[in-house]
């Protein structure tokens, strides 16, 4: 800690930091444009000057720019000198001087960072009398809208875009007062991150385009906390809404997680919450119709179906914890389903086990940032765990940071780190069987099946640790790679293994565990993280269930009755010829869920139930978090809760017949919870995810808008022109208005948006954070449930090394080893309903090794019969395997499958 | 060499027989230098000589070319990635010194090339050369081809065990290259914008490694200060600042042109007895004397010694020491519109003051000039000399440097200012007539 | 010209050194870079065409616009504004019947500003396709512009 002397005051502040840091974190309002805390400084807009003085005595002092000056010990600024107000007010004017002041329909309206800037600076009048300058737009696809005549050049975009997440399909064009960001052309930005841009920049170029239809003024809308549900990662999020129904996603810090940045997966794929394929009454098979029927119409007919015989259960990885759990308590465990494939299951398990098993440290997505040497072993991250691809992205500055130590720069210097580390080695190493968007900056990225990758993984782990089993007849350079990497990672400080299931490989992530193990005999920072599919795959792995296989083995015996499946589509884990066997054999087949999926139709009963914008429960990320999303919208009934559905239908049978009698008491989500945790003891933490409903500050619930709300009392005056009560949940402990509790420390679980005096963007962030980039003031938000077997005596209890060590994969003369090509945009569920995903989504192609691809189409033949597919050609693809998109062309594909490949051209090499 | 000539930078300069090839230049005494420090000075001996010949950089901000060697980490080239860079980006308006060398004699500067890459150990000597000096470039790359073949480039020359090697980067045009970081910026195929410091170039320059950048001018001084000692070369200064200087000077004078002159030689001597004057019909009435980013200064300051220290005092900078002439028949608000947008149409782009406040200047000036001035058009002139002028507030120079001339013409020519806004014309009629 | 390109590239410790060398080396083909060049000198260099239009539209001397057979540019930097360089742009244009930045209709000369060209002591100077040229003046021009009207 130092002290400085801000304006007189004294301050205590961190030494590592700029002087806009420490300003900012001592509450004082200096505005700034280009400084971002996750980019650094790198002095371009001149907005955040300061005087300093040399000393008590110096009287003129100077004007430096704060986030390009370190703190020093005593420091003396001044932000109130009146030269420094100035020549703010002048950076500001000079700003202003091509921009279109147009304030009133522009989208960043009331959450812009340089209308906030333009007040705090005091600059009001225009004197600049000439002609603007003006730009032209550009369409840049359909996830982000650009005005190009606000941009201050700020170069935060580029900065982002291109240096922090990798893209290199936005640029900087031309020079002084023309300089321009967009594209070379028209046309969609294809970077996996390209949303952020929309919060990066501080003000209106960047904005969100499906937003924008059916735009609403921050103001305008409720906020809550949220969590990502399309993928495992849990980025935390806020969603908005307006009119009860959900407007946008943003990022909501979490230091651990997400910190600044969303993918556009997560910020964009919530449209499937609004999309016409909503399943909003109950329907009801009559003389095969679905036809729609009213609640006690639905429930009487479940009751019937009910004393018919046997009801068994079907959870769903993408379903919460509340949701899973009431099904388990209406079915009871042996009738149970995780809505896994035994596979899929074994997986999640297994990788539940790893986790509790390693020795070492269970990195969050923060800290695999600062690994100094990462190995990815058979997982394509930047399509399964997008979020977490862009951690390891950051992870191969390390070594700049080191250089930048030693060369006494900071390193929020960022334009300055870069220079220093243009020449300093990676540290990342991609073992995967196809490209990935993290090979351009790998040391070494290698191509195999997935069985070869996870032959040469456990040839790392026994090259670190000689006694992990040994891995016999490697080929020379596959024993030199292992040697080399065993090497690389030996080396390291905090060495970090990455792998997961998108293979369903077992083996790989033994192999990835068994290293990561091996490792931490030497240092216990050595981390190991494996991706799992879904946003509560681990929760639902840590609660247990029967496998689909055990339930079509009882279907078919006659067994059940009636099947309660929950948010699952069992078209996406099941052939079709085992839906159809399934729905042959089951008389009664009740779908729960918010989307009319392919299963629907097979449904006798379907129930709407609310997306995860419109109720509140608990997911657990794949590091074991547990983590509470809230509810934003108040839906028409009969729309509600997964568990309010379970338990309604639970009230309508016999009480005596229930596993559970505490079931049909549950009030609001917290007695759920406090059932689940006596159940299951290692999921009780997630009790304290985010603090309970009647949570208060001050004696008063919390608000969920802004003080300038407006508008609520006429949305409906058509209707009637009473107020409308507000809505109100009794999950959380939210008013759902603007009446209620806000503060800056107020619990980091519970921040629904961003907003402080002075601050109406999302750069009033700062204000809630500890330090900035640090933790919320009000805690953190979620739990971990695991934590790593940190003091297991290495020596007395040896770690159990998987010993099952896959045999090398030979390419077969008549088929080829079908592996699946996910992608960002076409492979998770979800967010395929959503417009704006569809249209990022590619047509499916087939994907062949380079030598393969003798012609423009192939057939695959697949246990659904044949798919013609045009045939791409993917670079390193080893041999006798072909790429094929998950789910969109067997919705149930199932990995490893080998398939055979017809249409090939007779000059082809492969058989 | 031109044993301890008067003009050691010119003396070999011949426009009419073209510039020496490599025996011509060896015979006139060229060489001898690299012979001796490869042969006999260890490097920290040839960055001591250069120390001490009180050799200044000739690039405009005058920084001891000796102490700037000294940052640069000592490991052989050998053992490290090093570069060796020769500014030879000459944009500033009314500067065309380096051309003259570069034309003129270009295996000089090959020979100061290797005398400064063997102080500082840089393996990668490169040229940064304009886009439009095309000549220059063919015979400097001839002079290296020439060069390498005998020898003085490439693997262990003279069997010193040190290597170098030199290519030339012809630039496309853009004046902030002239910038020492936006120069690295620009070798590394981006946008030239300049970087922050630290990293001093002498430690992260070019691609990271540690990197030297010298002028033209300031490299080829070297070879004559190894062959005759570093006294001999402090003592051609007239005053502080050791050597020669190229001056020059351009505009409405009998003679404009270039001369190799002590460091030191007052102005008025410069323009009466090598410029000859002014044209008949025509009076001085104030100049930049070191190129567009030097304030004016006014008859008033003729007898100033033109080195770093005097014309500092005076009130302006010696800069590239070419000073241009603002006669009385010409509009000194035309002059200054003319340079303002020189600078507003060079700005990179990347900080706000400059990219945003050149423009609004230089729309200021247009409308002062063009009748259609205000009265507090006046006042934003000065907050903008104001606020653009010191140093600091923008990223690098380049603005400070640009308001050096309209802070000193907006106190020199008031009156001027105040004639245009009032008549709402020009009296200088169409601003400039031949 | 491609093997030309990956020859500069290979010089530079990262091919993207080379991408000024490279668009210059098109345009003194081309005479301008067109965006299908651009693509493939990008290509050749590892870089996106994004990226390395950013570095294109930056510099002066790269043109992303077609120009003329020949090129005229004018200083228009100070000592040359002082030596009556508007007077010889007015009549360039009269003559050519073209402003500045424009082509005359047959496509034989393109006009075009430039910064000070370091020929101060001859001004008003002027580049005509990398030929310097000291001194012009009205009469000088229109010689010029015949002979320019004349050659390829
Ligand atoms: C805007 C700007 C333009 C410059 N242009 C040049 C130039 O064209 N040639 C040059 O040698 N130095 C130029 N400089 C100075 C260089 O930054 C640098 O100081 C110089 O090349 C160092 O060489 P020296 O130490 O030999 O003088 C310029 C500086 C600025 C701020
Ligand atoms: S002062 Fe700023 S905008 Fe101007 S050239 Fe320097 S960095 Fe670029
Ligand atoms: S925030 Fe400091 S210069 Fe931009």
């Amino acid at each position: 800690m130092t002290t400085i002397h801000i304006d007189g005051r004294d301050c205590q502040t961190r030494s590592d930091i700029n002087l806009l840091q420490a300003c900012l974190e001592a509450e004082a309002n200096l505005p700034y444009f280009c400084w971002h805390p996750e980019l650094g400084s790198v002095g371009a807009c001149r907005q955040c000057a300061v005087k300093q003085f040399s000393g008590p005595e110096d009287t003129k002092g100077r004007i430096v720019m704060a986030c390009m000056t370190p703190v020093s010990e005593n420091a003396i600024i001044s932000i109130d000198d009146p030269e420094a107000r100035d020549f703010r007010a002048g950076v500001i004017e000079w700003m202003m001087v091509n921009h279109p002041h147009d304030c009133p329909v522009c989208e960043e309206g009331g959450e812009c960072h340089l209308q906030d800037m333009t007040v705090m600076t005091g600059h009001n009048t225009r004197r600049y009398r000439f002609t603007k300058r003006t730009h032209r737009n550009q369409d840049l696809g359909p996830l982000v809208k650009h005005e190009m005549n606000r941009c201050i050049a700020c170069y935060r975009c580029v900065r982002f875009y291109r240096d922090y997440a990798g893209g290199d399909d936005l640029a900087a064009f031309a020079s002084h007062d023309n300089v321009y960001f967009g594209r070379a052309e028209d046309g969609t930005l294809q970077n996996a991150f390209s949303g952020n841009l929309v919060e990066i920049c501080p003000t209106g170029v960047f904005t969100d385009k499906p937003f924008s239809a059916s735009y609403t003024r921050k103001w305008d809308m409720r906020g809550a906390p949220s969590v990502c549900v399309h993928c495992a990662v849990g980025c935390n999020t806020i969603v908005n809404a307006r009119e009860e129904t959900l407007r946008r996603v943003l990022n909501r810090y979490n230091t651990d997680i997400n910190r600044y940045v969303l993918c556009d997966r997560g910020r964009f794929g919530h449209g499937f919450v609004n999309a016409p394929t909503r399943i909003r009454t109950p329907l009801r098979a009559i003389d095969g119709q679905q036809v729609p029927v009213p609640m006690a119409d639905a429930l009487t007919t479940f009751a019937r179906m009910a004393a018919k015989g046997r009801i068994a259960g079907i959870a769903s990885p993408r379903a919460a914890l509340e949701t899973c759990f009431s099904l388990h308590a209406l079915v009871g465990p042996e009738h149970f389903s995780t809505g896994q494939t035994q596979q899929e299951q074994g997986c999640t398990e297994l990788a539940h086990t790893l986790l509790t098993r390693h020795p070492g440290a269970l990195p969050t997505l923060h800290e695999m940032e600062s690994a100094d040497a990462v190995l990815v072993l058979g997982e394509d991250v930047c399509a399964t765990a997008p979020r977490l691809g862009l951690s390891l992205r950051q992870s191969v500055r390390q070594a700049s940071f080191h250089t930048a130590d030693n060369a006494r720069v900071p390193r929020w210097m960022d334009a300055a780190v870069r220079t220093l580390g243009s020449e300093c080695p990676s540290t990342l190493h991609v073992l995967t069987p196809a490209p990935t968007d993290l090979d351009s900056v790998a040391a070494e990225t290698f191509r195999a099946t997935p069985d070869d990758i996870a032959r040469l993984g456990f040839a790392i782990a026994h090259e670190i640790d000689p006694s992990a089993p040994p891995v016999t007849d490697l080929t020379p350079d596959d024993a030199a790679r292992a040697a080399r990497i065993a090497q690389a990672l030996k080396a390291a400080r905090k060495p970090l293994v990455v792998s997961g299931m998108q293979y369903g490989s077992p083996a790989l992530m033994q192999a990835a565990a068994s290293i990561a193990a091996a490792l931490a005999r030497a240092t216990s920072a050595a981390s190991l993280s494996l991706v799992l599919p879904e946003c509560n795959s681990m929760g639902l792995a840590m609660m247990g269930g029967l496998p689909l296989e055990t339930v079509m083995e009882r279907a078919r015996a006659g067994e059940i009755s009636t099947l309660v499946i929950v948010e699952n589509d069992l078209t996406r884990h099941l052939d079709p010829t085992d839906v159809a066997e399934l729905v042959a054999a089951v008389p009664n087949i009740v779908v729960l869920d918010h989307t009319m999926t392919p299963l629907c139709q097979h449904a006798s009963l379907v129930l709407p139930i609310a997306a995860f914008s419109e109720c509140s429960g608990t997911l657990v990320s794949q590091e074991g978090r547990a983590q509470r999303f809230f509810q934003a919208v108040f839906p028409p009934a009969p729309i509600q809760a997964g568990w309010r559905w379970i338990q309604a239908l639970a009230r309508s049978l016999d009480p005596s017949t229930l596993p559970i009698t505490g079931l049909i008491d549950w009030r609001d989500l917290d007695d759920v919870l406090a059932t689940l945790a006596t159940a299951f003891p290692d999921l009780a933490p997630a009790v304290m995810a985010a603090p309970e409903a009647d949570y208060r500050i001050h004696g008063e619930k919390l608000r969920s808008q802004t003080y300038r709300a407006s508008g609520r009392t006429v949305i409906r005056s058509f209707i009637s022109v009473r107020d409308q009560p507000p809505p109100a949940s009794p999950d959380t402990p939210f008013s759902s208005s603007m009446e209620g509790a806000y503060e800056p420390d107020m619990p980091g679980a519970l921040v629904p948006f961003y907003q402080t005096p002075a601050w109406n963007s999302v750069q009033a962030l700062n204000r809630f954070q500890s330090e900035i980039g640090g933790p919320m003031r009000g805690g953190p938000s979620g739990i971990r449930l695991l934590s790593p077997a940190e003091n297991q005596n290495t020596e007395a209890q040896p770690y159990p090394y998987a010993t099952d060590i896959p045999a090398p994969y030979v390419p077969q003369a008549d088929t080829v080893l079908v592996l699946p090509d996910t992608r960002l945009f076409g492979s998770e569920e979800l967010s395929m309903f959503s417009p704006p995903i569809m249209a990022r989504s590619s047509a499916p192609t087939l994907g062949l090794p380079a030598s393969a691809t003798g012609s423009d189409r192939m057939v695959l033949h697949l246990e659904d019969g044949p798919h013609d597919l045009p045939v791409e050609p993917v670079p390193g693809l080893p041999e006798g395997t072909v790429l094929c998109p998950t789910h969109r062309v067997a919705r149930a594909f199932r990995f490893p499958r080998m398939a055979r490949l017809e249409g090939l051209t007779d000059g082809g090499e492969r058989p | 060499m031109m044993a301890a000539s008067e003009r050691p930078l010119t003396a070999m300069i011949d426009p009419a027989a073209g510039p020496p090839d490599c025996a011509t230049y060896e015979r006139a005494g060229g060489w001898q230098a690299a012979r001796l420090a490869l042969g006999r000075l260890t490097p920290a001996e040839v960055i001591d000589w250069v120390t001490r010949s009180k050799l200044r950089g000739r690039g405009g901000a005058g920084f001891g070319t000796g102490q700037k060697w000294s940052f640069v980490p000592k490991e052989p080239a050998s053992e490290r990635r090093k570069y060796l860079i020769a500014n030879a980006d000459e944009m500033e308006p009314g500067t065309f010194k380096d051309r003259w060398l570069l034309e003129g004699n270009p295996l000089q500067l090959v020979e100061g090339m290797i005398l400064a890459a063997y102080a500082v150990q840089a393996g990668h000597g490169i040229v940064f050369l304009r886009g439009e000096y095309q000549e220059a470039c063919v015979r400097l790359d001839r002079a290296i081809g020439e060069a390498r073949e005998r020898g003085w480039l490439g693997e262990n020359i003279l069997g010193s065990g040190f290597s170098f090697d030199i290519h030339v980067h012809s630039s496309a045009g853009r004046y902030i290259c002239g910038e020492e970081t936006a120069l690295l910026t620009a070798l590394e195929g981006r946008r030239a914008t300049p970087r922050s410091k630290p990293p001093f170039p002498q430690t992260g320059g070019l691609w990271g490694a540690p990197s030297v950048v010298n002028n033209v001018e300031t490299l080829c001084n070297l070879p004559h200060i190894i062959a005759n000692g570093p006294e001999w070369f402090a003592g051609l200064g007239l005053g502080e600042d050791g050597g020669t200087k190229i001056y020059g000077v351009s505009g409405r004078v009998a003679k404009p042109g270039a001369w190799e002159l002590p460091i030191g030689t007052p102005l008025r001597q410069i323009i009466e007895d090598h410029a000859g004057g002014m044209r008949p019909g025509y009076q001085l009435r104030a100049l930049l004397p070191g190129g567009a980013s030097t304030a004016f200064i006014d008859t008033t300051a003729l007898d100033v010694a033109m080195d770093y220290g005097s014309v500092e005092k005076a009130g302006s900078r010696l800069g590239t020491g070419m000073a241009i002439i603002l006669d009385e028949r010409t509009c000194p608000i035309g002059m200054i519109r003319n340079l303002e947008h020189f600078f507003a149409q060079e700005s990179c782009g990347w900080c706000t003051p400059c990219r945003d406040g050149l423009p609004w200047v230089e729309r200021l000036l247009d409308a002062i000039e063009d009748g259609t001035g205000r009265e507090e058009d006046m006042e934003q002139l000065d907050r903008h000399a104001r606020m653009l002028g010191a140093p600091g507030r923008t990223f690098c120079a380049h603005a400070p440097g640009a308001m050096a001339p309209l802070a000193s013409g907006l106190k020199l020519f008031a009156a001027d200012f105040a004639a245009h806004i009032q008549q709402g014309r020009c009296p200088h009629h169409a601003g400039a007539g031949p | 010209m491609r093997a030309e390109i990956l020859a500069l590239a290979a010089q530079e410790l990262h091919p993207r050194g080379a991408s000024v060398a490279a668009l210059r080396l098109v345009q003194a083909h081309f005479g301008w870079v067109s965006t299908a060049h651009l693509r493939e000198v990008a290509d050749l260099l590892g870089m996106s065409a994004d990226d390395l239009d950013g570095v294109a539209t930056y510099f002066n001397l790269l043109f992303r616009r077609p120009v003329g057979r020949h090129v005229i540019m004018l200083c228009d930097s100070v000592s040359c504004w002082i030596m009556g360089r508007e007077t010889l742009c007015a009549h360039l244009c009269r003559k050519l019947g073209i402003r500045p930045g424009e082509t005359t209709a047959d496509n034989a000369i393109t006009l075009l500003p430039t910064v000070c060209i370091g020929h101060c002591d001859h001004a008003p100077a002027m580049l005509v396709d990398n030929t310097l040229h000291g001194d012009v003046t009205p009469a000088s021009l229109d010689h010029l512009i015949a002979t320019l009207r004349d050659t390829p």
